[in-house]
C-alpha cells in the first residue's frame, strides 16, 4: 500500500518524492508528508489498531514508513493517567496526564520521533544518523542508533553540563563538542547536513521525524475510548509537537475514527523563552526570536522552526497560549509530583504551570475533558528542584526519637 | 562556488534600509530572495547566497554587524 503520496511544501504546495529532503527548492518553505487518505481509509479501523502492538507502531498506517518498523519497536503507548487529585486541586472534573516520562528507551517523547526517523532513515539507505541537541534528542538518537547498529554523531555545545554529556556517552556515539555559541552550533550542523550523506534527524529527515509526534494524539484519543479531548495543553519548543497533535486528531476525524474534533489546542512556554506565547499575547501572527534564559532547557528554542505554524494551529482550534516563570515551573513540577506521583522534567513544570493558569482564568472549564502532555522525566533535570524540595528528617536510631519527632502516640 | 540558504530577520529600526543591496555591494556574493515578509514592525527574508564559502561567511558577519539575526533556513535545529 502506497500510503505516502509525496512530500509537500507547507507554503507553496509544490510536491516532491518521499526522499531525504526537507526544504522546498522553489520557496525554501518546510516540507511535510502528504498521505493518500482514500487508500488508508480502506484498511484502517479501530479494531485493527486495538489488535496492534502495544507501541506507537499500532498506528503504522498513518506513519511515514514504507515497511515494518526496524528501530524503536517499543516506543510509545505510554499511560494516560486519570489525574483525580490534580484535577480536584485545579477544579477540572476530568483531567488526564499523558505520561511520556516513561517512554522507552530514554524517558522522553523524543523516543517517538526518533523511532520514526531512524526507521525511515534505514529505508532510505542511511547507515549513519546524527543530530544537534542539548539533551533529550541526543539521548534518544544515541540509544536508538546503538540498538540499531547504526553509526551516530551527536553535536553538542561546548558548555553543556557534564550529566547531559554522560547521558550521551554511555551509548558510545561520536559526541562532538563544538567550541562556539549556540548559533555557531546551529549553523555548522546545517552545513554538515548539506555536505554528508547522513540522516540528520531534525534536518534532512525532519518531515518524517516530526510525524512521530502525531502518535501522542492517536494514543490520547484511543485511550479516552475513541474520544477527542475538549482541551489539551502542550509544551512548545520548536512548536512542532503542538501542530502535530492537532494534525493527528484531525486525521482520525478525517478517517472516521473519531466522530468530531472540537479540541482546543493550548500552548505552554517558559517566560525566559516564550517567542510564540508572546506573539499570541500580542495578537501577532509572527514571532520575534529571543535569547533563551530559562531553567526549562528542553524548551529553550529562541527562533522556533514551527512557531508560525503553532500560532496558526492555536488560532484554528480556538485554543490559547501562556507562559510561566521559572519559579512557577518548579511549582508545577512539585504540584504534579505531590498530587499524582509523577516526577516530570522542567518542560512538564511548564505544562502544569500553564494548565494551572488556564484553569484559573476560566479558559479551561470545570467540565472540559482535558489532557496535559508531560514530555520528559524529572530524573533528567534534578538540578532544577534540588534547592526546593527540603531535606530528609534526621533522627537518632531509637524508637523513642522516631515517636517523639513525629508526635506519634506510643503503640498500645 | 557554494550555495547556502539563510533566514534573515531585520530589527524594526532597520526595515527601511536596503541592507541586502548593501551586502551585495560590499561582498562578492549573489543573493536570491525566495520568500519574504516585510511589514512596518517586522521583516524577514529567506535568501540563497552563492559565492565562495569564506565570502559568504563575511557577508553573514556583515549582516550581523548591521543588526540582523541570521539563522540557517531551518531556523533553530539544536533541540
Amino acid at each position: 500500500m502506497a500510503k505516502m503520496k509525496s512530500l509537500v511544501c507547507r507554503e507553496c504546495g509544490k510536491e516532491y518524492p518521499t526522499k531525504d529532503i526537507h526544504v522546498c527548492e522553489l520557496c525554501f518553505g518546510p516540507l511535510e508528508v502528504k498521505y493518500d487518505y482514500d487508500e488508508i481509509k480502506t484498511t484502517i479501523s479501530r479494531e485493527k489498531i486495538e489488535a496492534g502492538p502495544k507501541s506507537l507502531w499500532r498506528y503504522i498506517d498513518l506513519l511515514p514508513v514504507e515497511g515494518q518498523p526496524t528501530v524503536g519497536k517499543y516506543a510509545g503507548f505510554t499511560p494516560l493517567v486519570r489525574a483525580h487529585n490534580l484535577g480536584a486541586y485545579l477544579g477540572i472534573d476530568e483531567l488526564y496526564i499523558k505520561n511520556d516520562c516513561v517512554n522507552h528507551p530514554t524517558l522522553s517523547f523524543k523516543d517517538r520521533v526518533v523511532a520514526i526517523a531512524l526507521t525511515r532513515a534505514r529505508e532510505l539507505g542511511f547507515e549513519t544518523v546524527a543530530c544537534a541537541s542539548t539533551g533529550n534528542l541526543a539521548n534518544s538518537v544515541a540509544a536508538h542508533a546503538s540498538s540499531a547498529g547504526m553509526k551516530c554523531y551527536v553535536f553538542i555545545p561546548g558548555d553543556l553540563e557534564a550529566a547531559k554529556v554522560l547521558g550521551n556517552l554511555i551509548y558510545r556515539p561520536n559526541v562532538i563538542e563544538i567550541e562556539g555559541t549556540y548559533d555557531d552550533v546551529n549553523r555548522l550542523c546545517s552545513e554538515i547536513a548539506g555536505e554528508r550523506r547522513w540522516a540528520f534527524v531534525n534536518i534532512n529527515v525532519r518531515p518524517y521525524y516530526a510525524e512521530g509526534s502525531k502518535t501522542l494524539a492517536f494514543e490520547t484519543a484511543e485511550q479516552l475510548g475513541w474520544r477527542a479531548p475538549d482541551q489539551v495543553v502542550v509544551p512548545m519548543a520548536s512548536g512542532s509537537l503542538l501542530t502535530k497533535i492537532w494534525k493527528g486528531l484531525k486525521e482520525f476525524e478525517k478517517l472516521g475514527l473519531l466522530d468530531q474534533v472540537n479540541t482546543k489546542v493550548n500552548g505552554a512556554q517558559a517566560e525566559g523563552c516564550s517567542p510564540i506565547a508572546t506573539a499570541y499575547k500580542n495578537g501577532r501572527d509572527f514571532f520575534k526570536p529571543v535569547k533563551p534564559d530559562t531553567i526549562a532547557k528542553s524548551l529553550a528554542i529562541g527562533n522556533p522552526a514551527d512557531g508560525y505554524y503553532a500560532l496558526k494551529t492555536v488560532s484554528e482550534s480556538q485554543g490559547a497560549m501562556d507562559s510561566v516563570t521559572d519559579d512557577e515551573v518548579v511549582e508545577g513540577i512539585k504540584l504534579l509530583a505531590q498530587t499524582e506521583g509523577i516526577f516530570a522534567e522542567t518542560a512538564g513544570g511548564v505544562t502544569i504551570g500553564v494548565l494551572r493558569k488556564l484553569a484559573k482564568q476560566g479558559i479551561i472549564k470545570k467540565h472540559d475533558v482535558t489532557v496535559a502532555y508531560i514530555t520528559g522525566n524529572g530524573l533528567k533535570t534534578q538540578e532544577a528542584v534540588i534547592d526546593s524540595v527540603g531535606r530528609p528528617i534526621r533522627i537518632q536510631p531509637s524508637l523513642s526519637h522516631f515517636t517523639k519527632k513525629f508526635e506519634l502516640e506510643e503503640p498500645a | 562556488m557554494a550555495k547556502l540558504r539563510f533566514h534573515i530577520r531585520y530589527p524594526e529600526e532597520k526595515i527601511p534600509d536596503p541592507i541586502l543591496y548593501e551586502i551585495g555591494q560590499e561582498f562578492n556574493v549573489i543573493t536570491s530572495i525566495r520568500r519574504a515578509d516585510v511589514r512596518e514592525t517586522t521583516g524577514w527574508l529567506d535568501v540563497e547566497f552563492t559565492g565562495e564559502v569564506d565570502e559568504i561567511d563575511n557577508a553573514i558577519s556583515g549582516l550581523r554587524d548591521k543588526g540582523c539575526i541570521v539563522d540557517p533556513i531551518e531556523l533553530n535545529i539544536v533541540e
